[in-house]
């Protein structure tokens, strides 16, 4: 389920719902910041969980770019590929 | 016309949330004047200080204090210029020479805050076809020079070699050069690094190595050179950088490094370039803290004993404090109207510690964090576990 950007999403959103606290109908279009209301340091541990998933690193200026769950999700596909 | 302050609102809110509840603002305490190293006049009061990072006391050495007043009535006060113009004086080499033969590294550059310290190298050091691994919990300091450096960030599992390892494998492929940084003691929690298993690391991946030993140097290792002394590493530590601010008592900080080509750094390191040197009154007082701190190891055994105090003590009172014994003893509370509740009623009995908040803390929760000194009393840690004890009863914890 993880070589497609829809496929990481999917797996970002089920870890994201593991946590009680993030709000239920979260998707794809999803904002991390705003929405999930995560701050910046619960962005870089929550995306440390999903690379060990994944085998993959995320440098720290592509998180810059990332808004939603499927921008992360795209990153993290490139990143796998560029790896593989 | 945009409101060029409209980008802080969520900070305003947090700020005015958290001195709402609370009588003063915990980030603007006053200390009107040191009594000693280790009290205080806070709101009037006699205060004991356990959030200082003066480890030794040697903001208070005798000596330190005559060698600034000397060389302020020889020299003057400031050198009002930077390390590459006019600002270099003799002492400024006498210094880094004094540095470079207490670490027993060929090369000492000087810088005028520990902040800069890090800025410094860390940008001069990597660039935009490099890698740096951090680790999670790093200070700001090492997030800001590594932005400032362009190079690409990798973070790793807060003192996790395997972590790390699992992410060096991932880069077996690339170019550029590869610089794990890791701090010796970290500020927040006291946690101790564990920098021999990271040379090992470094060795087998090809990477470099830099230790933050800012909480360490003088307070661990036979002779005060940091965590990588006790851990027996040194030789595998290719850059170490630091503080005067905290067991030197002063302010500034060092690189240092066997690697030749720390040289040219002064010719390329922003933060040591573009800033005023250090004043001679502030360097003659590091060397004299630096003399004071090597003729004196019972501070060191002393201060062992006084981390050791405090740190039980609290545990024995039930609060939760990290596992490692070291000079920084932070109890962790679970949230912040709680941390603020309890870090008040301990200034108001006369005792101050850090405040720390998410997300400045490691794991988004609240520390009360304590900094233990040499020159604290047995009685004075006592006193100072008995309120904590008192306070936590209070709140029910």
């Amino acid at each position: 389920m993880t070589d497609s950007v829809a496929g990481i999403s999917g797996m970002i959103i089920e870890k994201l719902l593991a946590n009680p606290k993030v709000p239920r109908d979260i998707d794809g279009n999803s904002k991390i910041v705003e929405d999930l209301a995560f701050d910046s340091l619960a962005v870089m541990n929550f995306v440390m969980e999903i690379e060990d998933e994944l085998d993959v690193s995320v440098p720290l200026d592509k998180l810059a770019d990332i808004r939603t769950i499927n921008d992360l999700a795209g990153c993290l596909h490139t990143l796998k590929v560029a790896h593989a | 016309m945009t409101d060029i302050f409209a980008k802080h609102q969520g900070l305003r809110e947090a700020y005015e949330g958290l001195t709402a509840a609370s009588p003063r603002n915990p980030f603007e305490v006053v200390i009107e004047r040191p009594i000693s190293a280790s009290v205080g006049i806070i709101e009037g009061r006699e205060t004991l200080l356990f959030g200082t990072n003066n480890y030794l006391g040697l903001s208070q050495s005798k000596k330190a204090i005559e060698a600034a007043v000397e060389t302020a009535e020889t020299m003057g006060v400031g050198t009002t210029g930077s390390r590459i113009a006019n600002g270099t004086f003799g002492l400024h080499r006498k210094l880094e020479a004094k540095l470079a033969e207490f670490f027993r590294r060929k090369h000492c550059m000087v810088f005028s805050t520990g902040y800069q310290a890090n800025l410094g190298t860390i940008s001069a050091l990597v660039n935009k076809d490099d890698v740096l691994l951090l680790d999670a919990d790093s200070h700001a300091s090492i997030y800001d020079g590594a932005k400032l450096s362009g190079a690409q960030v990798i973070r790793f599992r807060h003192n996790d070699p395997v972590d790390l390892e699992k992410r060096l494998a991932r880069l077996k492929d690339h170019q550029g050069a590869k610089l794990i940084i890791a701090e010796g003691i970290y500020s927040m929690t006291g946690n101790v690094a564990p920098l021999d298993k990271f040379v090992d690391i470094k060795t087998r991946h090809g990477a470099y190595l830099m230790a933050d030993e800012a909480h360490s140097f003088g307070v661990l290792g036979a002779h005060g050179r940091g965590v990588a002394e006790m851990q027996g590493c040194e030789d595998g530590i290719d850059f170490v950088v630091g503080t005067f601010s905290k067991s030197l008592g002063t302010v500034g900080g060092y690189c240092v490094t066997n690697h030749d080509g720390v040289d040219l750094m002064r010719l390329c390191s922003r933060p040591y370039m573009f800033t005023a040197s250090l004043p001679p009154e502030i360097i003659a007082a590091t060397m004299a803290a630096l003399e004071d701190m090597q003729a004196r190891p019972e501070l060191r055994t002393k201060l062992q004993e006084n981390a050791a105090r405090l740190h039980a003590g609290l545990q024995k009172v039930g609060l939760k404090t990290g596992e490692h014994v070291s000079p920084v003893v932070a109890v962790t509370l679970e949230t912040v109207d709680q941390a603020v509740g309890f870090w008040t009623a301990l200034l108001e009995n006369g005792v101050y510690v850090n405040l720390s908040l998410p997300p400045a803390t490691p794991d988004n929760r609240p520390l009360l964090r304590c900094s233990v000194m040499a020159a604290h009393s047995p009685e004075e840690i006592d006193r100072a576990v008995a309120l904590f004890g008192e306070v936590a009863r209070h709140f029910g914890l």
